[in-house]
């Protein structure tokens, strides 16, 4: 798989694509025939990209207008008050920026976990031969088919049994056990990829295998790394069932069950929900944004072959 | 070395707890045996759900792939500010489902909401639709949701397929004379077969395991008429604490979902080798 970019990139890549294509001149046959449809395609491009964006513009629209204008019969796309009050009110009451602060500790902790465990089982995957290897390989790739919200009841059972309902950390271990498959199958097809002769040569110097992957694979596979990263991070931070059914002590509580908060029993507070909602959406897609650069190498060459 | 082989099983002891375990609660328990199947056969909650999950799969699936595969073919080739379309179009899928779910309750909704101001301008008195209260109406909008969500996987998919296919042989099948109709569906829809099936089964394995839209849009409601077999097998197992119920439940749509994807990789297998 190739061709996964999207949006921003480094300059310099840019520049050289740019070159590389003026290289190749016009002719590259495009996928419908001898016209090009630029413009057919560039509309019906902007209406889908509209129609994606249009509800979370909407959004940002709702969290700067007071709670007055938006309970009238006549909504309005642009706010004819705009205020910050939404944003105040939703940081400050509920504890929510509590939440919010679990909720990173949770999903950065996952991150790190997944990402170490995920690169420690790849490697051995990619370059060690040990009893049932490939066998052991298919059982995680059975547990990517394993729905996730299918494991709720025993996970329930599983966390009651070990003391770990109502904590953070047993919220890490049950992300961290469900990103990992999808984790280790894209690293394996990434580890494998990097030439064996780079690593004896390094092994040659005296390095043992743990700096083997420290030193020289991790660097290598940044970009199938920050794909991980991102999967996992996105993962656990917008987590909703297993934490609404594990979690119920309100200190403990993450952003998506926090934001739960502001939908009262017959009044919603929509001001301050759609602000809520503003903090949950802008780091998700923050660490999207920065990580796209990485994204085209790291899915094309762990990803499906 | 050490390190990996220590930590390795251990962590993958972790990891099986908690993948295996699902199957077993149902059956474990011999006193019971297959009273728990037998009767959620009778169950007209389940049958309500079963209904209401086919018919998202059905209907969300398809469009999900048609436009996914659309929008993937406009923005495969050169195109101005086809960087940032892609970025835009993939941003629901980061989106979390609680956020999502918000927005479209509220564009959906009774009082102030955007789609029964849209309704009005074209009728002669103002409209208003309680969306999720109703078995259909809700249907809809958790349909449109999940497909408004689910578009920028599939193109995100079939735009790395699409990108790959050898141009040198749409040109040769233009050569010879091919109408573009005629090339679509013999050179570049059989060289994306294999992110085709990838992308169905995925999709099939999703849509028939739909719930948190539905859980938080209208609750299953009214009266678990909108309710899927999730959904169902949820509120048994923490509503009403029958997990061995629940369990049963969770365990017929793990195997259903398998056989039905291992059968369909089998036949998307034959047809390439064809």
């Amino acid at each position: 798989m190739s061709g996964l970019q999207l949006g921003a990139e480094p300059k310099t890549a840019r520049a050289s694509r740019r070159a590389r294509r003026r290289d190749e001149g016009s002719h590259e046959p495009s996928l419908f025939g001898v016209r090009t449809w630029t413009k057919t395609r560039l509309a019906l491009a902007c209406l889908f990209a509209a129609v994606a964006v249009f509800p979370l513009l909407y959004m940002v629209s709702l969290s700067f207008q007071p709670t007055n204008d938006i309970f009238t019969t006549h909504p309005t796309l642009i706010p004819s008050h705009p205020t910050t009050s939404n944003y105040v009110q939703a940081w400050t009451e509920n504890d929510f920026s509590r939440f919010f602060f679990n909720s990173m500790g949770v999903a950065l902790l996952t991150v790190v976990v997944t990402v170490v465990f995920a690169s420690l089982a790849a490697f051995a995957f990619a370059r060690y031969e040990f009893p049932c290897k490939e066998l052991i390989f298919y059982l995680f790739l059975a547990a990517l088919a394993v729905p996730s919200v299918d494991l709720i009841i025993p996970q329930y059972i599983l966390m009651a049994r070990l003391h770990l309902t109502n904590s953070l950390p047993g919220l890490v271990l049950i992300y961290t056990s469900e990103n990992l498959p999808f984790s280790i199958f894209l690293l394996r097809g990434f580890f494998e990829a990097i030439p064996k002769e780079l690593e004896e040569s390094f092994r040659l110097e005296g390095a043992r295998s743990l700096r083997v992957l420290t030193g020289l694979i991790a660097p290598l596979s940044v970009p199938a790394l920050a794909v991980v990263a991102v999967f996992t991070f996105n993962f656990a931070w917008e987590e909703f069932v297993v934490a609404s059914t594990l979690i119920d002590k309100s200190t403990r509580l993450t952003l998506p069950i926090g934001l739960n908060s502001f939908i009262g029993e017959h009044t919603t507070s929509w001001g301050p929900l759609f602000a809520g909602s503003m903090f949950a959406t802008i780091p998700s897609i923050l660490v999207y944004v920065i990580s796209q650069r990485w994204f085209k190498r790291g899915v094309s060459v762990g990803g499906i072959r | 070395m050490y390190a990996v082989f220590i930590i390795y099983p251990l962590y993958r002891q972790f990891n099986i707890s908690f993948y295996d375990w699902h199957i077993f609660p149902g059956a474990s328990n011999p006193g019971v045996g297959l009273t728990n199947f037998r009767e959620m056969f009778k169950d007209p909650n389940v049958r309500t759900a079963a209904v209401n999950t086919l018919l998202f799969v059905v209907i969300t699936v398809p469009i999900q792939i048609v436009l996914g595969l659309a929008a993937a073919a406009i923005l495969t080739d050169r195109l101005p500010g086809r960087g940032l379309l892609r970025g835009l179009i993939f941003i629901p899928v980061v989106t979390s489902w609680v956020v999502v779910a918000y927005i479209f309750a509220y564009i959906f909704a009774e009082q102030g909401g955007l789609a029964n101001a849209f309704l009005s301008l074209f009728t002669s008195h103002p409209v208003h639709t309680d969306w999720l209260a109703h078995r259909w109406t809700g249907e809809a909008v958790i349909w449109i949701v999940s497909i408004w969500k689910g578009i920028g996987w599939s193109f995100i998919m079939f735009l790395a397929a699409l990108d790959v296919v050898p141009r040198t042989l749409l040109e040769a099948s233009r050569v010879d004379g091919a109408r573009e109709g005629r090339v679509w569906r013999h050179v570049v829809l059989p060289s994306i077969r294999p992110t085709m099936a990838f992308v169905l089964v995925l999709l099939l394995i999703g849509a028939s395991q739909v719930w948190i839209q539905v859980f938080l849009l209208t609750g299953g409601g009214p009266y678990g008429s909108t309710q899927v077999l999730l959904g169902v097998a949820y509120q048994q197992a923490f509503s009403f604490f029958n997990f061995s119920y629940a369990a049963a439940i969770a365990s017929v749509m793990a195997v259903v979902v398998l056989v039905f994807s291992v059968v369909q990789m089998r036949l998307l297998r034959r047809g390439e080798v064809k």
